[in-house]
């Protein structure tokens, strides 16, 4: 079953004639990791950040073909790029949730940063607040070592525990899929190989989409993986085929260092 | 070559706290007559250049009172407060068998410097909010760059303009809204709010534009809107800056002279309503630096002084505050 279904997809920034995406066809299996690989410019953080629609957030940007997400009930696909009003966009976003290249804690507490998500989708309740962010926690594998300091800022957190709270505050809210976009490039060896389990742990729940330069990262966390090059969707297949027997040429060359 | 360098900059770096030094200790010299003779009294006396007879003190002088050199001043008898009682201070001055002094309260240009300097504030802070939220946020780039090129133009008018546009055109308008009088504390207040108004917008925009995208990003991409993005991420990471552009407007108001000279009325009486004439300390001391002599002369640098330690409270605040918030 296929959690979100690109088709045809296009994509052009303001200013620009040449479209930054073109054509671009790719599932994205239900509870499976799909990797973009590919060289810089090539697309994907471009494609990444059109499945939330957070590229609405400039405007003037032109898109074509269609991507559909699969609803709550597991029944019915919607295009999102039908989507034209603010509660229909906040809807998506809690369904489609995104960790970034660095992290981004809030200027709040670890406690409030968890909650934030919860909070401006109407939860109220204390106690339900207070088991949702424990519950967030310990599947962002972050509670033992900060169960003792909720309330302090989350600033203070090291590089990679700050980037699983912003797993955990994006988890929090129970999303469909999840997006990362190059979530360990700015982290240590030790908290990459965390934040590698982690995801891998997390595709129980969630359907998952990640950008990475990292080939290693792809090959050892991703069941399927998308090469794309100057725009183009070159090759998608199961990881193992990408990087074992790949069809094309130009996606050996990449995998093997020839280029990129 | 080096040495000359590093000496030169060392000396340029130490000229400023002698300068700081040398203006503190020249107001509390020329202050001293002053606060010898009134004390911290000074502060709570709403009199200025009234003449008492020496004999029954008043409640606000204190021991050294009975210094006989205070009774020089006679050539200040002209009383800025009230014109039309000068005849009286005539005839008291003719009856020289009571012997007088003349006494001096800073009660109401402080209480005129604090108010006018609040007025200013509660009127500036939420539009200079508003505009600099939708600089920052909300306006298209060709726009917020238009609009935010205008507010810089707007500090750099001169003040004596704003003071003669506030007399003629905003005084009578504020005048007819609230009642009262055109020149008080208000029009003061307001038109010096007008003033602080671009400061603490430009500094507010600039210290929102640091927000990084991708922090406003995550937050968006939790689903969150608009005026959720700018009140829980970019209002708690531009909180120094916007403090910051609190305390430098309430500086540049505290000190504001040629302005409020114009607007607030200018005379020493405590102001019962804010749309009462009042006076300010920059405005005491520059009508009345002229013409007074003696202790009037040491009054006035008394409130300089309290002027001075005022806007250094402030300011050593600020640093203070942002120092302990940098390093946390």
């Amino acid at each position: 079953m296929l959690a979100m279904n690109i088709e045809k997809f296009s994509f052009t920034y303001p200013g620009v004639d040449e479209p930054s995406l073109k054509n671009i066809t790719l599932p994205i299996e239900k509870n499976n990791i799909t990797a973009l690989i590919g060289p810089s410019g090539c697309g994907k953080s471009t494609l990444l950040r059109s499945m939330n629609r957070i590229h609405d957030l400039y405007p003037g940007n032109k898109y074509d073909g269609k991507i559909e997400l699969l609803d709550e009930t597991n029944k019915k696909y919607k295009n999102i790029l039908k989507i034209k009003k603010e509660n229909e966009f906040i809807k998506l976003r809690q369904q489609v949730g995104m960790i970034f290249q660095k992290p981004t804690p809030f200027p709040m507490s670890i406690f409030d940063n968890v909650a934030y998500g919860l909070k401006i989708a109407g939860i109220r309740n204390k106690s339900e607040l207070s088991d949702r962010v424990e519950a967030a926690l310990k599947g962002s594998a972050l509670w033992n070592e900060v169960h003792d300091r909720l309330n302090k800022s989350a600033m203070g957190l090291s590089g990679g525990q700050q980037q699983r709270l912003c797993i955990a505050r994006a988890v929090a809210v129970k999303p469909e899929v999840l997006l990362f976009d190059e979530p360990t490039s700015a982290l240590d060896p030790i908290s990459t190989s965390a934040i590698e389990e982690l995801i891998v742990e997390l595709k129980k729940d969630v359907s998952i989409a990640i950008v990475t330069h990292n080939m290693q990262q792809a090959s050892r966390i991703s069941d399927y993986t998308a090469f794309m090059y100057l725009g183009d969707l070159i090759e998608y297949d199961k990881t193992e085929n990408i990087f074992l027997n790949p069809k094309e040429k130009r996606t050996e060359d990449y995998i093997t260092g020839r280029f990129g | 070559m080096e040495k000359i360098f590093q000496k030169f900059a060392f000396s340029s770096a130490t000229l400023v706290f002698i300068i700081l030094l040398g203006i503190f200790i020249t107001l509390f010299n020329a202050a001293r007559p002053a606060i010898n003779e009134f004390g911290l009294n000074f502060i709570v006396d709403p009199a200025w250049n009234k003449e008492v007879p020496l004999s029954t003190p008043q409640t606000t002088t204190d021991k050294s009172a009975a210094q006989k050199s205070v009774t020089d001043t006679n050539d200040e008898s002209v009383d800025v407060n009230d014109y039309g009682d000068s005849s009286d201070d005539m005839i008291m001055e003719d009856e020289d068998d009571t012997p007088t002094k003349t006494i001096y309260g800073g009660l109401v240009p402080l209480v005129g410097t604090i108010f006018s300097t609040l007025i200013a504030l509660a009127f500036a802070l939420p539009i200079a909010m508003g505009i600099s939220i939708f600089l920052a946020e909300i306006a298209p780039k060709k726009i917020a760059t238009f609009v935010g090129g205008a507010i810089e133009l707007l500090a750099a008018i001169p003040s004596i303009i704003f003071g003669m546009w506030g007399l003629y055109y905003f005084a009578p308008i504020v005048a007819d809204l609230f009642g009262g009088f055109q020149v008080s504390l208000l029009t003061a207040g307001l038109v010096l709010g007008v003033m602080i108004l671009p400061f603490m917008a430009a500094i507010t925009r600039d210290s929102m534009n640091t927000t990084p995208d991708i922090l406003k990003e995550s937050a968006y991409a939790l689903g969150a809107t608009k005026f959720e993005v700018i009140k829980d991420v970019i209002f708690p990471y531009s909180k120094v800056g916007i403090i910051g552009s609190i305390i430098l407007s309430l500086g540049r108001a505290l000190g504001e002279t040629m302005a409020v000279a114009f607007l607030i009325g200018s005379i020493f009486e405590l102001p019962h309503k804010i749309t009462d004439p009042t006076i300010s300390i920059p405005v005491a001391l520059a009508n009345n630096f002229g013409e007074a002599s003696g202790l009037g002369m040491s009054s006035l640098f008394y409130l300089a002084l309290i002027l001075f330690v005022m806007s250094f409270a402030i300011i050593s605040f600020a640093k203070f505050y942002f120092l302990r918030k940098a390093n946390s």
